[in-house]
C-alpha cells in the first residue's frame, strides 16, 4: 500500500503505544524530525526506549520529549555533547537507562532489523568495555562479536521530497539513519518539506523506497 | 625534521597532513584531528570522510553572503560545513559499512592514551558520574587501514599518555601505528614504541620520562 499523507503531525504520530520502540532520525539536529517529536510530546506516549545517534541537543526536539519524562531508556551511540544538558541530568539522577552502542553497530544493527537478518558478526569494539557479555567468534583469524538487531514499533524521520506514493529524497547530512531507520520500524513516519506528484522524482534519485513508508505529513 | 621547541596544534596538524599519502580517503576525528584540515593542500588529493554520511567534505562553512550556513550540511562535530565538487553523500548504515570494510585509508583520532603496542583509549575516563560516548571511534579504530594518533604526550598534571597498557576503558586493540604528539612523533605496534622525531626533547629525556622502552629508528 503506499503511504497515508497525513493532514498534520499529530495525525501522523496518531497511535504510538505507551512502552513502544521509537527509532528517532538525526545527528544532531540534522535531520531530526521536530515536528513530529513535539507530536508524539502533545499525543501523550511514555515510558519509550528511543533508538537515536544523540539524546537530544539543547532544548527542543529529541530533548524536549527526554524533558517530558517520556523516555525509560534510550540507545544511542554518542549523548554527551555540549548542549546535551537535559540528557545528562536525567541520567546523573538515575532518571533514565543508557545503552552506549558504537555508531556504525547502531545503524547495522537496525539494517539487520529491516533486511531480515538475524544476528551478525561484527570487528567493532572487540577487547573493549562494551564487548562484555557478548559472543566472540574467530572467523578467517579475527575476532568478532554477535550483535543483534534493533527494530522498532515506530521510527520518526525527516526526509527532503516525498512523491504521492511516499517515495523518499534527503538533503545532504540529513539523510544521516533516516533511510536505515525506514527499513527498521513496524510504522515509519517521515515529515518532509515538500511532496511533489508521483512521476517527478527521479527514479535513480529515490533513496528509501515507498515500500518502506507508512505516512507521510509536510512540516 | 626534529626541532628546537615543542609543537603548537597547528604545527601537529601540519606534520600529520604532510604524511598522509596524496590521493588518500581519510576521516578525521572531531576536536584536534580537524585541524589537519586546515593544511591539506588543494593538489594533495586527499578526499575527506565524515562519518555522518559525506565524502569530499569542504571546509568549515563561513555563514558569508556567498557561503551561507546550511544546517542540513554539517561534519561530525556537528558544524557547518560545505560541499567540495564530487561531494556525495550516504547514509550512516553505507557510511559504517565503507569504515568497516577496509576502505578508508587513515584515519586520524584525538586520544586519552595510546600503548606502545597500540592499543587506543579515547572514548571514556571510567569516572563514575562520567557520561560515555563513544559515536564512531571504536568503528573507525578498527576500520582504517591505518590509524593516525594526535595528542599532547603528557597529561595536564604531567602523566605521559603514551604507555605500557592503558589504564583508561579501550577503544579498540592493536591499531594504532603512528601518533603525533607535541614532543615527538613514534611508531607503536607489535614490535612497541619508536621514536621517529623529537621537538624540544631528547630521546635521553623521553626515555626517562617515559615507562615504556622506546628504539630509535635504525
Amino acid at each position: 500500500m503506499s503511504a497515508a499523507f497525513c493532514d498534520s503531525a499529530a495525525e501522523a504520530v496518531a497511535g504510538v503505544e505507551d512502552g513502544s520502540t521509537v527509532l528517532v532520525g538525526g545527528f544532531g539536529m540534522a535531520g531530526m524530525p521536530v515536528q513530529l517529536i513535539d507530536a508524539l510530546i502533545d499525543q501523550g506516549a511514555g515510558d519509550l526506549t528511543v533508538v537515536s545517534n544523540n539524546a537530544g541537543n539543547g532544548d527542543s526536539g529529541l530533548a524536549a520529549l527526554l524533558a517530558k519524562g517520556r523516555v525509560r531508556k534510550v540507545i544511542c551511540s554518542f549523548p554527551r555533547q555540549h548542549d546535551s544538558w537535559v540528557f545528562d541530568r536525567l541520567y546523573r539522577d538515575g532518571k533514565i537507562e543508557l545503552e552506549l552502542v558504537p555508531q556504525g553497530n547502531l545503524a547495522e544493527r537496525m539494517r539487520a532489523a529491516g533486511a531480515g537478518i538475524g544476528a551478525f558478526y561484527c570487528p567493532t569494539g572487540v577487547g573493549t568495555p562494551l564487548a562484555d557479555g557478548k559472543e566472540t567468534r574467530e572467523i578467517g583469524g579475527r575476532t568478532y562479536l554477535l550483535e543483534y538487531p534493533i527494530r522498532g514499533d515506530v521510527a520518526l524521520i525527516c526526509a527532503h521530497r516525498a512523491d504521492r506514493m511516499g517515495n523518499l529524497v534527503y538533503r545532504r547530512t540529513a539523510r544521516n539513519f533516516g533511510p536505515v531507520m525506514a527499513t527498521a520500524a513496524t510504522t515509519v513516519v517521515a515529515q518532509v518539506t515538500e511532496v511533489v506528484d508521483t512521476g517527478e522524482l527521479d527514479p535513480e534519485a529515490v533513496v528509501t523506497p515507498s515500500i518502506y513508508v507508512d505516512r507521510v505529513v509536510v512540516a | 625534521m626534529s626541532g628546537g621547541t615543542a609543537l603548537t596544534k597547528d604545527e601537529m596538524a601540519a606534520m600529520v597532513a604532510r604524511d598522509i599519502p596524496p590521493g588518500s580517503y581519510v576521516n578525521l576525528g572531531i576536536g584536534q584531528p580537524t585541524l589537519v584540515a586546515d593544511h591539506l593542500t588543494a593538489g594533495s588529493g586527499v578526499v575527506l570522510h565524515t562519518e555522518n554520511g559525506m565524502l569530499n567534505m569542504g571546509p568549515a562553512a563561513t555563514g558569508g553572503p556567498d557561503d551561507p550556513v546550511d544546517r542540513d550540511l554539517t561534519n561530525a562535530g556537528k558544524q557547518p560545513v560545505t560541499e567540495l565538487p564530487g561531494s556525495s553523500y550516504f547514509s550512516s548504515a553505507d557510511s559504517f559499512a565503507m569504515m568497516r570494510g577496509g576502505h578508508l585509508d587513515v584515519c586520524v583520532l584525538g586520544a586519552f592514551q595510546v600503548s606502545a603496542g597500540g592499543d587506543l583509549a579515547n572514548w571514556h575516563t571510567g569516572e563514575p558520574d562520567a557520561i560515555p560516548a563513544v559515536g564512531g571511534a571504536m568503528d573507525l579504530a578498527i576500520g582504517a587501514k591505518r590509524v593516525f594518533v594526535m595528542m599532547t604526550l603528557f597529561a595536564k598534571d604531567g602523566t605521559p599518555k603514551l604507555v605500557p597498557s592503558c589504564t583508561y576503558p579501550l577503544t579498540g586493540v592493536g591499531r594504532v601505528d603512528r601518533v603525533y604528539t607535541d614532543v615527538a612523533v613514534f611508531q607503536v605496534g607489535p614490535s612497541g614504541a619508536t621514536v621517529l622525531d623529537t621537538f624540544g626533547v631528547s630521546y635521553d629525556e623521553l626515555a626517562e620520562r617515559l615507562d615504556v622502552p622506546l628504539a630509535r629508528p635504525s
